[in-house]
């Protein structure tokens, strides 16, 4: 199924979104302003929104350490995910988590994890609560390649297949777990082949192809709300920058192969797919789309700073849910 | 009013609070038959081999409106899944700013005496309470174990029940009517007024043994038993020892950084209840050794109430 010249528009918008987002965050954190650690997205925005804009707004998302073109994809609020990385009262976790821990329950976004692999089990809790809730929800478990050689993810697709819960396994592989290569840790290059060993469709697509990474997301959907069980897609991704954007990150990567992924770029690619469409985009209205973009980024910073850090005994909210003994 | 054993009681705090709330299911290696006759497959769910998963797996059911019980069994098979309940039920409410609750439940027997060895006779709750965000809840009678599972089952929070291999067959009465023990209230299980003995689960009715055997020698010794071990009813311990002004502490763990060690800190680091202490505190509790398999060696390893009342004459012979 193609998704149509609006669609298309409004997954332009999201990419672009992701792709300012990380910019800004990794300035910031640059600058001192963000404190921890920041995993951008950069290079793996088609992922996120391609799947994302296969779903509907009740069902959920498990995301992962690298979780903010997750977040965004699936309808966070810009401001208060940049309050939460200013750790601010107004963020989503209201100063607790940081950068890989936001969620939003409201919009079926459960959470970023700090453990690779950690994520898998607790989407398909979710996929077993949508079937046994019976009302046509799926649920997204985004992993990367390291995790897909984790027990949880070989465990989280036995059960998922055994049981036909409404799952669909997203493998982000960006070809590296951390600073390992993907290469020196799988047997197999591809993850997707390890479907057939638990009985559900694989399917593999350019991960910077956001039309195919849709068309995969919207079958394998599709089949979830039809009772018919998981599906596992692996897409081929890279990340841009390193692992983490702290100074002292390592960077084993060979210059030559980022530089060669960066040509893949998914974002130039839709809006050159647009733009051939007759009348779908101008460069005016591109221009015009990624001012109001940067604009927006800048008033969630805005809503950050203004925002008051978290008063020091508000450390103690919240370790319990209700009153406690 | 019906007696029944400490092992039916847990099955009947499941299954009445399943019949009470829909919400309620469980995930298990190895069903129990009378809950899978009554429930039925969906939930009662037997899984793959598969704790770490299973037990994740009740995280994004509980985030999505849920409240599953997992059942390891023995904890032992808990330890296959560290990472969903340490790192992630435990701490996702904090962590998410408190934005969703994680109801989850999860059973697991402890305790030796079966001679199953030092992996099956494992008593780790310490290590357990030391997360903050779980609550630890450890009963000693049938009566405690229906009140306090069906109290964990409605709470909002994760809650681990352990359960001590040693009482499974213990019987006692057990109302067939609803009720709870509250999460967080010790029970003076014996009035006494010469010396506070805390014990925890099996050493509660180590203790009680222990007691009557005192009173021979005319001593009256008070047994408390926390019933939850986080968080731990600081203030019952302490009125019970400014009140005896002698503190023993029974546990079937190993000393080292242990339950007993926390009792005791709780109690000596409150002035009032440390001025009234005529005695140092002393704790009967297992060697710091794996659990070994021989019954010579096991029941050289663990405490019992032959040690407790050794302990009691020696608290109360010093000066």
């Amino acid at each position: 199924m193609h998704p149509s010249p609006e669609m298309q528009r409004e997954m332009l918008r999201q990419m672009n979104t992701i792709r300012r987002f990380e910019e800004r965050a990794t300035q910031d954190y640059l600058a001192g302003d963000i404190f921890g650690v920041v995993h951008s997205y950069i290079g793996e925005e088609a992922v996120a929104v391609g799947v994302c804009s296969a779903l509907e707004d009740g069902d959920q998302i498990v995301s992962t350490h690298r979780g903010h073109g997750h977040c965004i994809a699936k309808g966070a609020d810009l401001d208060r995910m940049m309050a939460e990385l200013y750790g601010r009262e107004t963020g989503y976790c209201k100063g607790k988590g940081g950068s890989m821990h936001i969620a939003d329950f409201d919009i079926g976004m459960l959470g970023a994890n700090g453990i690779v692999g950690g994520g898998i089990p607790i989407a398909t809790g979710a996929g077993l609560a949508a079937q046994m809730d019976g009302k046509g929800r799926v649920a997204v478990s985004f992993f990367g390649d390291g995790a897909s050689n984790a027990g949880s993810f070989h465990e989280s697709l036995n059960i998922a297949a055994t049981w036909k819960l409404p799952m669909l396994y997203v493998c982000e592989n960006n070809r590296y777990a951390a600073n390992t290569a993907a290469a020196a840790t799988h047997a197999q290059e591809d993850v997707a082949t390890r479907a057939l060993g638990y009985d559900m469709p694989g399917v593999i697509v350019d991960g910077n192809d956001i039309s195919a990474v849709y068309d995969a997301a919207t079958t394998a959907v599709a089949r979830a709300r039809a009772g018919e069980g998981p599906t596992l897609i692996e897409c081929k991704t890279y990340r841009w920058g390193r692992h983490t954007e702290r100074p002292s990150q390592a960077e084993p990567r060979p210059a030559n192969e980022v530089e060669e992924w960066k040509t893949r770029d998914p974002i130039p690619r839709l809006v050159e797919a647009l733009k051939e469409q007759q009348g779908q985009l101008t460069d005016e209205e591109w221009e015009e789309m990624d001012r109001e973009i940067l604009a927006r980024i800048s008033s969630a910073v805005a809503y950050a700073k203004a925002s008051a850090f978290p008063k020091p005994e508000a450390a103690l909210d919240d370790v319990f849910s209700g009153e406690v003994a | 009013m019906p007696k029944i054993t400490y092992s039916d009681a847990g099955t009947a705090a499941l299954a009445e609070e399943m019949r009470r709330d829909p919400t309620v299911f469980e995930f298990c290696t190895d069903a129990t038959e009378s809950l899978l006759d009554e429930f039925g497959p969906v939930r009662i769910r037997t899984t793959p081999i598969t704790e770490n998963t299973f037990t994740g797996m009740a995280v994004g059911a509980a985030g999505s409106g849920y409240r599953p019980v997992v059942n390891w069994r023995q904890v032992t098979f808990g330890f296959v899944a560290m990472d969903p309940i340490v790192n992630q039920a435990c701490k996702i409410h904090y962590m998410f700013g408190g934005q969703q609750k994680f109801p989850i439940t999860f059973r697991a027997a402890v305790g030796g005496g079966t001679k199953l060895a030092a992996q099956h006779s494992q008593s780790p709750y310490s290590m357990f309470m030391n997360l903050a965000g779980l609550k630890v809840i450890l009963p000693s009678t049938p009566y405690d174990m229906k009140g306090l599972l069906k109290a964990a089952i409605r709470d909002d929070n994760p809650v681990m029940s352990f359960e001590s291999n040693r009482l499974m067959g213990l019987e006692g009465e057990v109302p067939d009517e609803d009720y709870v023990v509250p999460i967080g209230k010790a029970d003076i299980k014996r009035e006494g007024i010469d010396i506070t003995v805390v014990g925890i689960a099996w050493m509660v009715q180590e203790a009680l043994a222990a007691a009557e055997t005192m009173d021979k020698e005319g001593v009256s010794v008070e047994v408390v038993d926390p019933r939850t071990l986080a968080p731990m009813d600081g203030d019952t311990i302490r009125a019970s020892v400014r009140k005896t002004g002698r503190l023993l502490v029974a546990d079937e763990a190993g000393p080292t950084a242990g339950a007993s060690a926390e009792i005791i800190s709780l109690a000596t680091e409150d002035p009032e209840t440390f001025k009234a202490m005529k005695a140092p505190a002393h704790r009967v509790c297992a060697l710091d050794t794996p659990i070994p398999y021989s019954p010579v060696l096991e029941d050289h390893v663990f405490p019992n109430r032959e040690r407790i009342a050794e302990g009691i004459r020696a608290v109360l012979s010093a000066r």
